[in-house]
């Protein structure tokens, strides 16, 4: 087994707990894991993004550009660089359909990127799309879990189960964050 | 939740994922490091974190922020001078600020051992540079390890530990950026906390052996290199050169994360293997292990990040062994640039053994990729508010020098405040340079307040000193905000708790700077006025602009339950001029497709900075919630 998730977002999201929920996950359903992260400045507002590699035959914990099977994105945007990027043809993009403006199209000299664009881009590639829909989310900052909920209800990693999930979550949060959260992954898990 | 502080002291923890920056941590309380210092930097804030999170009974460790690297590593030499095993931290950058000191230590007995844990950054993704710190140990005559994984780093920071005490010398443990985060699961060692932590002071100086000086140094230096050489002898035998392959004519020499980059390449290439020689220890080099890989091998090819380091060492070696082994270094420049990551490994190696590595793969298809997003000041960030201001009151052809810190990011647009950029505090001095020989274009010079205590005091002395024509805008956000947020000699606390607080106006004071303003960066109209009014007064002046970080601020209000502010509406009188979207750009406002403002309420932290900004005063706040 071997599955390569690239994950894509826009500082301040919340994708340093999305992938370090996942590579637990994964270690909870018994599979070997290697990850990294963005930290430093580009935590600020820019793109970052973390690297989840599943199955003994990853060495470098850095997915080489159009190998990942899984790419994950955080917003859309973000979404289309990373499929671009990262996204193997036949694979698959998981993507919140939420737009935070890069400067470029704030300052009127670059389209939004739209659903479209993306879905256009997938079929060349063959890459499955899913997008979802951040509406009816009561706080922005659960997007990243909502995620989570989805690649967990369509299966998207293999052989991690709800309980691996769950217990991932249960390590990184406490409290009312952590109840939250379950709430949550537990919605749109069925 | 697992509580990490909790997990590292435990006497014997479960295997658990864990980050490079993670294991480093544990390693030093097992190899019993008693003192740790730091200045924050990427990569290596991470560790300052885990360590911060030991539970204090437990945690035998003193540790320090330090006011910069230099100062941090000549803490944890005296400590080392004093019996105890110590350990300084910081980023590639930080070692040429602690250069001075740095290439002492070898000259010194350190009878406590002393480890430098360096955090490289190849692919410049925090610094402003790709330096190769690889350079400088051979400069210092000291050992450095290089380790590829979380697991290497927790390892050989134990192995580094232990030979620094029987050598009493500096150990140099380079990672690089994506070593210290990267993350894997380990099984950790047990390890009990000693009762009573700490040894009797064993500093003793009865003739001068610790002053290099006169005939003195003669002595030290030969010490030095022999004790290197004792280091030679053990990377001939260590554990940590591993040579892997199935006697290919052709060889593989790397060292550090290139390597896993390598297995990753040759795995996907799935043709023919070479032979790979992994060091650990890559300086001094185990000559006897690479004349022995050479002797075998037609071929090889030096397999390294950034600079020519091996390479040169090896092709020097290879000529006085008189071998006639095809060494392949550095194809081109572009080998020089940026970190070995997997894809950039199958490049290189593509070029000289093409079978071994396909060519870089087209793209798989078409698509528009959108512009590139670069980090940028948070909703709410008081420099926004200033360089709004600032920029306002400057002429076009006016100087303005950028610093370290969050407040570098004004230089992208639309801001494009800070013209150039060397290292950390040199905004005065650059700036007091860029003053000299004309009167027509006015220098002003951004700096923070962390960077004010690290390294920009020197400078400041020397421009009341030498008179120099130039108006300092100090960005005053009450921490260290760009590395996550640690406490600095203006915050009133630094690591340990509560600390005395020097206030920028009394340092400027008590430096003899007379010209001093404050204004809360939010007031862009006074600061406006401010700056207007200093550019034309002779001298050195100095305009402290400030407001607390609001990323801390959020986060603290958060934290402890306080309702923030809700975000601000654009009301009916907006006729759509977009100074708030396009002139001060806070990212809170975004284009419609019909061109009309919208705020992300996602963003929005409700700060009203830029209310001002708006000619129809259409920018409304909603009642409720905590001002900042």
């Amino acid at each position: 087994m071997k599955l390569d998730i690239y994950l894509i977002g826009v500082g301040g999201q919340g994708i340093g707990l999305l992938s370090e929920a996942l590579l637990r996950a994964a270690d909870r359903a018994g599979l070997t894991a290697l990850g990294v992260d963005t930290h430093g400045l580009a935590q600020r507002g820019g793109t970052v993004v973390s690297h989840v590699r599943l199955g003994p035959a990853a060495h470098s914990p850095l997915i080489m550009p159009g190998q990942a099977d899984l790419v994950i994105a955080l917003e859309r945007h973000e979404a289309l660089r990373g499929l671009l990027s990262h996204g193997r043809p036949g694979g698959t993009l998981v993507y919140c359909d939420t737009s935070w403006q890069p400067l470029a199209v704030r300052l009127g000299r670059e389209a939004e990127a739209t659903a479209e664009e993306i879905a256009a881009a997938a079929a060349q590639r063959r890459i499955r799309v899913v997008a979802v829909d951040p509406a009816g989310l009561a706080e922005p900052r659960l997007q990243n879990v909502r995620l989570l909920a989805e690649l967990c209800h369509q299966q998207l990693v293999p052989g991690v189960r709800p309980q691996h999930y769950v217990a991932a979550l249960t390590d990184l949060l406490q409290g009312e964050a952590l109840a939250a959260n379950l709430e949550l992954f537990h919605r749109y898990l069925c | 939740m697992k509580r990490l502080g909790n997990f590292l002291s435990a006497a014997a923890p479960p295997a658990e994922i864990v980050m490079g920056n993670t294991a480093l941590v544990r390693a030093m309380l097992e190899a019993g490091v008693r003192v740790a210092t730091s200045y924050p930097g990427s990569p290596t804030p991470e560790i300052a974190s885990a360590i911060l999170a030991l539970p204090k009974e437990k945690n035998p460790l003193y540790f320090e922020f330090s006011t910069n690297e230099k100062v941090a590593l000549e803490v944890a030499c005296g400590a080392a001078l004093n019996g105890h095993l110590s350990c300084v931290f910081f980023k590639s950058v930080g070692l040429n600020v602690a250069a001075d000191s740095f290439m002492q230590l070898s000259l010194l007995e350190l009878p406590g051992g002393m480890l430098i844990i360096l955090g490289d950054d190849p692919g410049a993704n925090s610094s402003q540079n790709e330096q190769d710190n690889r350079h400088y140990a051979r400069q210092a005559y000291l050992p450095l390890f290089e380790p590829a994984s979380p697991g290497e780093a927790y390892q050989m920071c134990k192995e580094a530990a232990a030979l620094a005490r029987l050598h009493k010398s500096a150990v140099v443990l380079r990672l690089t950026t994506h070593v210290c985060h990267a993350k894997e699961k380990l099984l950790f060692e047990a390890w009990q906390p000693e009762e009573e932590p700490g040894q009797p002071p064993r500093f003793t100086a009865s003739g001068g052996e610790h002053i290099p000086l006169g005939s003195q140094v003669f002595a030290m230096k030969r010490r030095a290199l022999q004790r290197l050489e004792a280091y030679r002898a053990y990377g001939e035998a260590s554990s940590f050169v591993l040579e892997e392959g199935t006697a290919s004519p052709r060889g593989i020499i790397t060292a550090g994360l290139p390597y896993l980059s390598l297995l990753d390449v040759l795995e996907a290439a799935g043709g023919e293997k070479p032979d790979i020689l992994k060091l650990g220890l890559v300086h001094p080099l185990p000559r006897q292990r690479l004349v022995s890989f050479l002797q075998r091998h037609q071929e090889v090819k030096v397999l390294e990040e950034l600079d020519d380091v091996l390479e040169r060492e090896i092709k020097a070696l290879a000529y006085e062994e008189g071998l006639e082994t095809r060494i392949l270094g550095k194809s081109d420049l572009e080998d020089w640039l940026g970190e070995y990551t997997p894809a950039k490994t199958a490049q290189v190696l593509h070029k000289v053994w093409p079978d071994l590595a396909p060519p870089p793969a087209a793209a798989a298809g078409e698509g528009r990729m959108p512009a590139p997003r670069p980090p940028q000041l948070c909703p709410g960030c008081g420099h926004r508010s200033a360089f709004y201001a600032v920029r306002q009151a400057l002429a076009p052809l006016d100087i303005t020098v950028a610093d370290i810190g969050c407040h570098t990011l004004g230089y992208l647009e639309p801001h494009r405040m800070g013209q150039v950029l060397l290292s950390m505090g040199h905004s005065v001095a650059t700036g007091s340079g860029l003053s000299l020989g004309q009167r027509s274009r006015r220098v002003v010079a951004f700096l923070g307040d962390s960077t004010f205590f690290h390294a920009a005091l020197p400078a400041i002395v020397n421009a009341v000193f030498n008179q120099h024509q130039l108006t300092l805008i100090l960005m005053e956000n009450g921490t260290t905000a760009m590395t996550g947020h640690q406490d600095h000699p203006g915050s009133g606390r630094n690591a340990n708790g509560p600390a005395p607080q020097l206030t920028l106006r009394r340092v400027l004071e008590g430096l003899g700077v007379g010209n001093i303003r404050e204004v809360d960066a939010y007031q862009q109209a006074a600061l406006r006025q401010m700056v207007g009014d200093a550019l034309g007064e002779e001298g050195f002046k100095v305009i402290i602009a400030r407001h607390p970080c609001m990323l801390k601020w959020l986060r603290e209000a958060r934290h402890s339950g306080k309702k923030t502010p809700r975000p601000v509406r654009i009301g009916p009188g907006c006729t759509q001029r977009r100074l708030c979207l396009e002139q001060f750009a806070c990212p809170s406002f975004q284009r419609q497709a019909d061109g009309r403002v919208r705020v992300q309420e996602e963003l929005c932290i409700g700060d009203g900075s830029c209310r001002q900004t708006c000619p129809d005063k259409a920018i409304e706040s909603a009642k409720g919630g905590e001002k900042p």
